[in-house]
């Protein structure tokens, strides 16, 4: 009775089928999985198909670059007419003889932007650097102190655009943060002025409070006391944005663990201590990402400025679109302030991702 | 015990008596000026002007209004455009924004890249850059009312507008509407029925299909015994444009499509944060079950998704409310725009801005405590 044993003897090792490796699999895995993701993937072909090449042909192919408006056409984009008017869009009705001026003050920003965002440079070094950069910038664009001055009802275009977010959220950021600590404080005088404050501005669109800022404020101030519409609009800015950032930063409040609280208190610091060295850097740091969202939002809010009367960026562009000459074109305009828009916001908010990798880590 | 009491607290005390006080003094003195502002301006402060005729045109209006119409009238006119405009917006966007969110995370590389593109563009742009676009393009793009694109029937798509025929209810409509208000509530009652039999017994009734079938056959049903009690009046070229019918303005039409883009763009990465959140062994157990990609989607993630996605929506719902406001830059006459227009004529600026603030205050308030009614009624109970 002898059984033979059976013993496994494996197959020799087969190369996967073609269809399963490289492109193929690929594209199985990825587009042509079942008969739905593939009926899918041929509607989303066939809608590219019919977006794609005209959008090409009007962008790219029939598009006339330079000359006047009479070498413009229907069938294609007429980017002659950004090129003619670039300078206002940028720098609005700024002088022609002093736009040097703003070109050295983009330097200047761009150059600090660079030196932030490189993340090589010393914090302590580029919290000096922001204001004296900030004020000498103030003071290329606006004159004084040796400078022709120029008045503010001459800035215009980007360059406002740029400077309304940027001064906003310079002074916002600060103002949000103490509203945040009014917030929480167990004081109830306190807290209850702030939370008033936070839910009446968070509760209305930021066109009522420019309105406001436009139309009211100049009524509340004493008579013989005339503030200039853009620093009235400028604070309306910055109230609107404080409150929202308020919002965001009493997220990170509530999520500081309270033993570290305990720890703080137990080694004997006092209550402004805890706040500026333990509680607050840990809670930014937690909304890092959101407070960036803000930001963002700050610098696209802007545009709505052109609503009591200010000509930003868009303002401007709207405002080249009703020129005699170049009738008809408001389309390109629109395109190229979309472009710039979209890349300083998509900017940013790359950065706000990579500033959340390189910070040290957080313990959530 | 008490003093030393009295005395921890005597900091915190004297600190809210002097902000607080300082917040009063500085309100009192805004008061004083505005005062003197309004008498040296020789502007009447009040309500009173809401009642004087106004005058002032409104080319979209929901209800029957005319120039000689009071103040008063024309703001309650604003405050239905921005809410029909609000709510019509809402829906959509809705729509759109959960249908964006689930391309987001599909296993097909092409529609997930697609819906990428469509959040980053959309999410990265002003919104009043996108209205300007769309109401430009709007124009730019659709036909004289002489060469208007006629896609079915008696509606008319051109550069004024899109013309359609106007309803006009006859005697015994009404009669129609109560048919169709008791399917409604039939089919309420079936699919509750239903819903315990299936609990009770593992066998329900097929109630969808016969909800269906009584919401659309009743109505008619009664349409057609009483004689079709509905008739339409027609948009019909007349001279340079349409005459008669309904139309939807460029104005109203680009700030809808305006909104319902850039909200859903946001809905859409909400809804996307919620699918994404949704634990992995869910969606295994669910096809442990047998169950079929669709039904997957449609109950088990998306319920769960809710949970997540509703406080973040419901910021968005009401922030699309607020949005609303920048239909004064395309001259769709909402609430903001008319109260602009009346500023303009009165100066009285402080009672307007109240107003708006009162009412987006009150539309806001109302949102989120449905939203949250509705947040409070999907949250998992926990034991």
């Amino acid at each position: 009775m002898s059984e033979q044993l059976k013993t496994f003897v494996p197959c020799p090792c087969c190369p996967p089928p073609t269809a399963a490796k490289g492109v193929i699999l690929w594209l199985r895995t990825n587009l042509f999985s079942g008969w739905f993701n593939s009926a899918l993937t041929v509607l989303a072909l066939l809608l590219l198909a019919r977006v794609v090449p005209p959008l090409v042909n009007w962008a790219l192919i029939h598009a006339v670059w330079s000359g006047g408006p009479e070498m413009c056409t229907n069938s294609g984009a007429c980017w002659a007419f950004i090129a003619d008017k670039a300078r206002v869009m940028l720098i609005g009705t700024y002088p022609q003889d002093l736009a040097w001026r703003p070109l050295a003050a983009a330097i200047l920003f761009a150059g600090v932007i660079a030196a932030t965002v490189s993340g090589r440079c010393k914090k302590r070094f580029l919290a000096g650097v922001w204001p004296v950069v900030l004020v000498a910038i103030l003071w290329l664009i606006g004159g004084g102190l040796g400078l022709a001055e120029v008045d503010q009802s001459m800035w215009g275009g980007l360059m406002l655009s740029l400077g309304l977010a940027a001064v906003g959220i310079i002074f916002s950021v600060p103002f949000g943060i103490l509203l945040a600590l009014g917030r929480q404080s167990r004081m109830v005088g306190i807290s209850s002025v702030c939370i008033g404050f936070i839910e009446l501005v968070r509760g209305v669109p930021l066109i009522t409070i420019l309105f406001m800022a436009s139309v009211m404020m100049p009524l509340f101030l004493p008579v013989n006391l005339q503030i200039n519409n853009l620093l009235r609009v400028q604070v309306g800015i910055i109230l609107f944005s404080s409150a929202y950032i308020a919002e965001v930063v009493r997220g990170g409040l509530q999520a500081v663990p309270s033993g570290q609280l305990d720890a703080a208190k137990a080694l004997g610091l006092s209550k402004w201590m805890i706040t500026l060295f333990v509680v607050l850097p840990q809670a930014l740091r937690y909304v890092l990402p959101a407070l960036i969202g803000r930001c963002i939002a700050l610098f696209k809010d802007t545009s709505l400025v052109i609503i009591v009367g200010l000509l930003d960026f868009l303002g401007m562009a709207k405002a080249a679109s009703q020129d005699q000459h170049w009738l008809g074109h408001d389309v390109e305009g629109y395109v190229f302030c979309a472009v710039v828009y979209w890349c300083i916001c998509f900017g940013m908010s790359r950065y706000g991702r990579s500033l959340e990798k390189r910070g040290p880590q957080t313990n959530r | 015990m008490n003093t030393s009491k009295l005395k921890e607290q005597l900091p915190a005390l004297l600190t809210q008596t002097l902000v607080v006080g300082a917040i009063l003094y500085v309100a009192l003195q805004l008061f004083h000026n505005t005062q003197a502002n309004l008498e040296a301006r020789n502007i009447a402060s009040g309500f009173r002007f809401l009642t004087v005729e106004g005058g002032l045109p409104i080319n979209d209006s929901l209800l029957p209004y005319s120039p000689a119409d009071t103040y008063g009238r024309a703001f309650f006119i604003g405050i239905l455009n921005t809410l029909f405009v609000s709510a019509l917006s809402i829906m959509l966007a809705t729509v759109l924004g959960v249908l964006v969110g689930v391309a987001r995370v599909s296993s097909n590389w092409l529609v997930a890249k697609l819906a990428a593109v469509y959040v980053e563009v959309l999410r990265n742009i002003p919104l009043l850059l996108t209205l300007f676009f769309c109401y430009s393009t709007l124009l730019a793009f659709l036909p004289a009312p002489r060469l208007s694109v006629v896609p079915f029937g008696d509606i008319f798509i051109n550069n004024r507008g899109v013309f359609v025929p106007r309803p006009l209810f006859q005697d015994g409509f009404g009669w129609v509407l109560l048919t169709l208000g008791a399917a409604l509530a039939a089919s309420v009652f079936l699919v509750r029925k239903s819903k315990r039999m299936r609990d009770e017994t593992g066998r329900g009734l097929p109630s969808g299909w016969i909800s269906l079938g009584l919401i659309l056959g009743l109505p008619l049903a009664a349409y057609y015994i009483l004689g079709r009690p509905l008739e339409f009046d027609v948009p019909v070229l007349k001279g340079f444009n349409f005459k008669g019918g309904m139309v939807l303005r460029p104005e109203f039409t680009a700030l809808l499509i305006g909104l319902v883009l850039y909200t859903a763009a946001f809905i859409g990465e909400n809804v996307r944060s919620g699918i994404q959140s949704v634990d992995k062994g869910q969606l295994d157990a669910a096809k442990a079950l047998g169950l079929r990609p669709g039904p997957i989607m449609r109950k088990v993630i998306l319920p769960q998704t809710l949970r997540v996605c509703i406080p973040a929506t419901t910021n968005d719902y009401t922030s699309l409310v607020k949005n609303s406001s920048l239909a004064v830059a395309i001259g769709y006459p909402d609430m903001v725009s008319i109260g602009g227009t009346i500023i303009g004529q009165n100066d009285q600026a402080i009672e307007v801005i109240g107003m708006w603030m009162a009412v987006y205050l009150t539309i806001n308030l109302v949102v989120s405590l449905v939203m949250n009614w509705f947040n409070a009624k999907v949250q998992l109970v926990e034991r």
